[in-house]
């Protein structure tokens, strides 16, 4: 994080030019026993823009992400990221390539606390095991600040805390308590970066609605991602807290991430994203700038409907 | 390994194994029926079939049932018994779906508290009928019961004695009477869910529990249906245990229950022909076994049959088929 | 009335909480000192006599009061309720077969241990070594662990990819297995005859043992309440790390928690593996101090003694399925007039736990961290976005 902090400003210039390819779907198809829900789909994501997928229900949009993520394996065709294969890796190891998501349906883990949440997200760029858990033998040599603390002036609390601040000098500090702080410090500052820090140790059955929507972004920007898809992150949300939502997504993306999101509402997607791919059916049926996609007839016949509502 | 007791005699223990088979099931039915419709492991269905054998028990007592009665006796006895069983078994299962299964679903429990309360509830009932049962009954049915957690007989009812002898297999007329009542059972059963009304209930709650509720089908009552339908297949497998094998206990529901589960998922858990190949296939395999291994081996090959199918067949010899596919 | 009953279980939670929650205000050193004080009293425990608490009787031994012994029964018991917890509490699998793992720490101690056991005499033939020979208790502690260890993972490796459900049912045949095994494997197990003159830390039963004999069970509760806290100490460790939080994870939903970059299989082996060895070792204790077992001690039914002692104390939670071990340990002993009706009570508890109150008596709640700048990130916090 504390990188990702000094690049607020984007790292990829808005402009058009030759971005490179982050995440590329080719030829993919996917059957379920006779239905055809995903039927050759074809699109790229550039590295550092934020991509639209829209499409009406039933499209294949939450499909395509399961795709992306390992949920199903395509029946043809491969997702490729930075050039590596991802279909046929298990969800896991396609997280720690660098993509990541959130679930249309909330799914967080209801009884471990917000930042435990988040924290499981950050578990994933650490090593300690059950071993090192247990008997914290792999020690690693602390950077001064993160020595124990000298802090009482005097007494046997000082010269407790000075043979604790020798002993990690001369043996180190185990790996596992540095990752703990690490990811402890992490997962606030994520907390703290999509606006929940003050319900941290709440369990996140009981936050509100709208804390546990921006909880599941914080969890999924823990793992490090390069790519982060978000699956319709505004359902249920009023104008207001969509606008905080768009702020959120593109001070995602100005941190250097990749975004893509699914969403129903036309005005944020319109807002906020730099491309659309329109679904229909299983196919795409359109690319292209928000402006184009909104005037293309087969988008407005197959998805708008009443052109007016997305062309607002 | 006793390899040529088998081959010498594949056809006996073929025979054998299809009339134990049948047993199987019929048990088996009950897992798969309940699991068809509310993707549930039925615990406690193992002791909806104990209940059935002591209701046959019980009744054949109260009538003072002999040794070898005359055949119309024995005839009456039976239809009375099943009826007895069935009524047993069926209420048994009404009343744990009732008291323990509903609150659960109420509340949207996740599998594994169903799964709990259905152990409870299964050794509820074992120590119910291990424990309580004799010192209720106490001196007014003295012989019925017997004493606490122990074995108890019952009268022979038929004879036992070869039907039928080709080459060195000999069928037996309880063989037969086992195998050939099973499948009419199932038979029925099979022909209740597919061409009835109340079976096109119990296939729509099936596949799609929201749209059988959009088009009018009562759900509890589907539910309360295939809990009886399970129950009375089960009083049925009693009656059939209680002719063949002439005992009970508290206990006996245990590894016989997770038998028929072998079967059912051996067969395709939620799949009706599946329960009856699965049955049948896990007798014949059974058998084989004890023969190849030793007897006191027997429970062990079904437990490594149960593993080896999850692990590499989940979906069973015919695959799932009363409920929705698998996700 | 059952609104009663729920309003007063209402308010034995929140203080059960609220109690939790001062505990954790305290200071660090009184923290400490209280935790101190505890494990004292554990340990002063069985020279307590409380009239009534310990009113137990075994009719054998020490005059019909056997408070010690069943105080040791209780802190296998506690053990048990540990390693089943991290398997059912933590990681959300329900293990039915837990006996299996009992039985084959048990056997352990028994087969390389004991001078009767045929694995004993059939070493002793091959290298030549003298009658008494056996392999030591220390030694016997580390392969108990060792083989629970691997008979996990090997357990864990072909059924841990199967639903939650199927699991619980192939763990219930593997513990008959097991037991099966035992009964008809005469010729590595003695089979139903059992094996006896197991040994403990001194060696095996005999009238020239000064500390873990047969008679005085105190030293065996010493031994196993140091093994219990031993174990909770790791447990805990665990339970707040990396690993803990993927356990976690993977109960509460298994995709998401792939998606996370958790590998739900490993984390799911780990818990296994981690539980079987607990099983292990506390089947070696009671194998240990038993000097003799046999097949008919490693019932099916046990299995599911197991799995009420933490549903009704609280899985997920290590004091409540604590509580629920001492409980489900205890009160039969107590109550031996009725104990014949303790199956009975132990299904009831788990029916009537499982519809009025799934967390179990004691649910379990996640520390919540001390948070350094906690008061400055509130402040922060509407702020942004």
């Amino acid at each position: 994080m504390s990188d990702q902090k000094t690049t607020t400003t984007p790292k990829i210039p808005a402009q058009p030019g030759p971005k490179p390819v982050l995440l590329e779907v080719d030829e993919v198809t996917l059957r379920f026993g006779g239905v055809v829900a995903l039927d050759k789909i074809n699109f790229k994501i550039y590295e550092g823009e934020i991509l639209g997928l829209i499409g009406p229900n039933g499209a294949g949009k939450t499909t395509s992400f399961n795709v992306m993520t390992g949920v199903y394996r395509p029946t043809s065709g491969a997702v490729r990221f930075r050039g590596e294969k991802v279909t046929g890796r298990k969800p896991h190891q396609i997280s720690r390539m660098g993509i990541s998501r959130t679930f249309q349906n909330i799914r967080l883990f209801p009884e471990m606390t917000a930042l435990e949440n988040v924290m499981v997200g950050t578990d994933s760029r650490h090593k300690t095991s059950v071993p090192g858990a247990l008997f914290r033998l792999y020690r690693v040599k602390p950077k001064p600040e993160e020595l124990p603390q000298v802090t009482a002036t005097s007494g046997i609390v000082r010269t407790w805390q000075e043979i604790r601040r020798t002993c990690a000098k001369m043996f180190g500090l185990s790996r596992h308590i540095l990752e703990e702080r690490a990811a402890e410090a992490k997962s606030l500052e994520l907390l703290r970066f999509v606006g929940i820090a003050d319900r941290a140790n709440d369990e996140a059955r009981n936050l509100p609605y709208g804390y546990q929507r921006r909880l599941e972004i914080a969890r999924a920007l823990a793992t490090e991602p390069k790519l982060i898809c978000l699956d319709e992150p505004a359902a249920g949300f009023n104008p207001a807290e969509k606008e905080e939502l768009l702020s959120l997504i593109r001070r995602i993306r100005d941190m250097g991430l990749t975004v893509l999101l699914i969403e129903h509402d036309m005005r944020l997607v319109m807002g906020v994203t730099d491309r659309i791919v329109v679904l229909e059916f299983g196919r795409k049926i359109a690319e292209g700038a928000p402006a184009e996609v909104s005037r293309d007839p087969r988008v407005i016949a197959a998805y708008l409907g009443e052109p007016a509502d997305g062309a607002a | 390994m006793h390899f040529d007791e088998l081959i010498g005699h594949l056809g006996q223990h073929t025979v054998d194994g299809l009339s134990k088979g049948a047993i199987y099931a019929l048990i088996a039915l009950g897992y798969t029926l309940v699991y068809g419709v509310l993707r549930l492991i039925n615990f406690a269905h193992s002791e909806v079939f104990m209940v059935g054998t002591f209701a046959v028990l019980g009744l054949w007592t109260a009538f003072g049932v002999k040794n070898n009665p005359p055949i119309g006796q024995a005839v009456l006895f039976l239809v009375l018994g099943l009826i007895a069983a069935a009524i047993a078994s069926g209420g048994t299962a009404l009343a744990i779906e009732r008291i323990a299964y509903r609150p659960l679903r109420r509340k949207n429990a996740p599998p594994l508290i169903f799964l709990i309360t259905a152990i409870g509830i299964s050794l509820v009932l074992v120590e119910v009928f291990g424990l309580l049962l004799p010192d209720v009954a106490g001196g007014a049915l003295p012989t019925l019961f017997g004493r606490a957690r122990q074995i108890v007989g019952m009268p022979t009812i038929i004879q036992q004695e070869t039907l039928l002898q080709i080459g060195n297999t000999a069928i037996t007329n309880i063989q037969l009477i086992v195998f050939v009542s099973a499948v009419v059972m199932m038979a029925l059963l099979d022909w209740f869910i597919n061409r009835t009304r109340y079976g096109r209930g119990v296939r729509a709650v099936a596949q799609n529990p929201e749209t059988a509720a959009l088009m009018g089908v009562n759900q509890e009552r589907v539910i309360m249906l295939i809990f009886m339908l399970g129950g009375i297949m089960a009083g049925a497998a009693a009656l059939l245990w209680s002719m063949r094998f002439g005992f009970t206990q508290n206990s006996i529901g245990f590894v016989l229950g997770l038998k028929a589960f072998t079967a059912a998922v051996l067969g395709g858990i939620g799949n009706l022909r599946g329960a009856l190949v699965g049955g049948l296939f896990l007798g014949i395999v059974e058998v084989y076994g004890a023969t190849l291994f030793a007897s006191n081996w027997e429970d062990v090959i079904a437990f490594v049959v149960l593993i080896v199918v999850l692990m590499f067949r989940p979906t069973g010899l015919l695959g799932e088929s009363l409920g929705r596919a698998r996700a | 009335m059952i609104d009663k009953i729920r309003s007063a279980d209402r308010r034995r939670v929140s203080m059960l909480t609220s109690v939790g929650d001062r505990f954790r205000a305290l200071p660090k050193w009184q923290q400490a000192a209280a935790i101190v004080a505890l494990v004292a009293f554990l340990y002063y425990l069985p020279l307590l006599g409380i009239p009534g608490l310990t009113w137990l009787r075994t009719d054998s031994i020490a005059g019909g009061n056997n408070w010690a012994g069943v105080l040791f029964v209780c802190a296998i018991y506690v053990l048990v309720a540990i390693g089943l917890n991290v398997v059912v509490g933590l990681a959300g699998l329900l293990d039915l077969g837990y006996i299996g793992f009992f039985a084959i720490g048990a056997y352990s101690v028994a087969l390389f241990g004991s001078v009767n056991s045929p694995v004993v005499k059939w070493i002793q033939q091959e290298f030549d070594l003298p009658p008494t020979w056996a392999v030591t208790w220390a030694v016997c502690l580390l392969l108990s662990i060792v083989l629970t260890l691997i008979s996990g993972v090997l357990l864990g490796w072909p059924t841990l990819r199967l639903r939650g459900d199927y699991l619980a049912i192939v763990t219930l045949g593997f513990g008959e297995i097991i037991r099966i095994v035992a009964r008809n494997a005469t010729g590595l197990t003695n089979g139903p005859q059992g094996i006896s003159a197991i040994p403990g830390p001194e060696g095996p039963p005999s009238g020239d043992n000064k500390v873990f004999g047969l008679i005085d069970a105190k030293p065996w509760y010493w031994l196993a309440i140091t093994m219990v806290l031993l174990m909770v100490f790791l447990v805990r460790r665990l339970e707040h790390s990396r690993v803990g939080r993927a356990w976690l994870a993977v109960r509460e939903d298994e995709d998401a928690a792939a998606v996370m970059g958790v590998y739900p299989f490993k984390a799911k082996l780990w818990a296994f593996a981690i539980g079987a060895a607990l099983g292990g070792l506390s089947g070696f204790l009671f194998g240990s101090r038993n000097a003799f077992i046999d097949p008919t001690q490693f019932n099916a039914n046990l299995s599911i003694l197991f799995v009420a002692m933490v549903v009704v104390g609280g899985s997920g939670n290590m004091i409540g399925v604590s509580l629920g071990a001492v409980l489900l340990a205890y009160l039969p002993e107590r109550f031996r007039e009725v104990a014949d009706y303790r199956w009975l009570a132990f299904g009831l508890a788990m029916v009537l736990v499982m519809i009025l109150r799934p967390q179990g008596l004691i649910p379990s709640r996640r520390r919540a961290r001390e948070l350094k700048d906690r008061a400055a990130a509130a402040e922060e916090a509407p702020a942004h976005v």
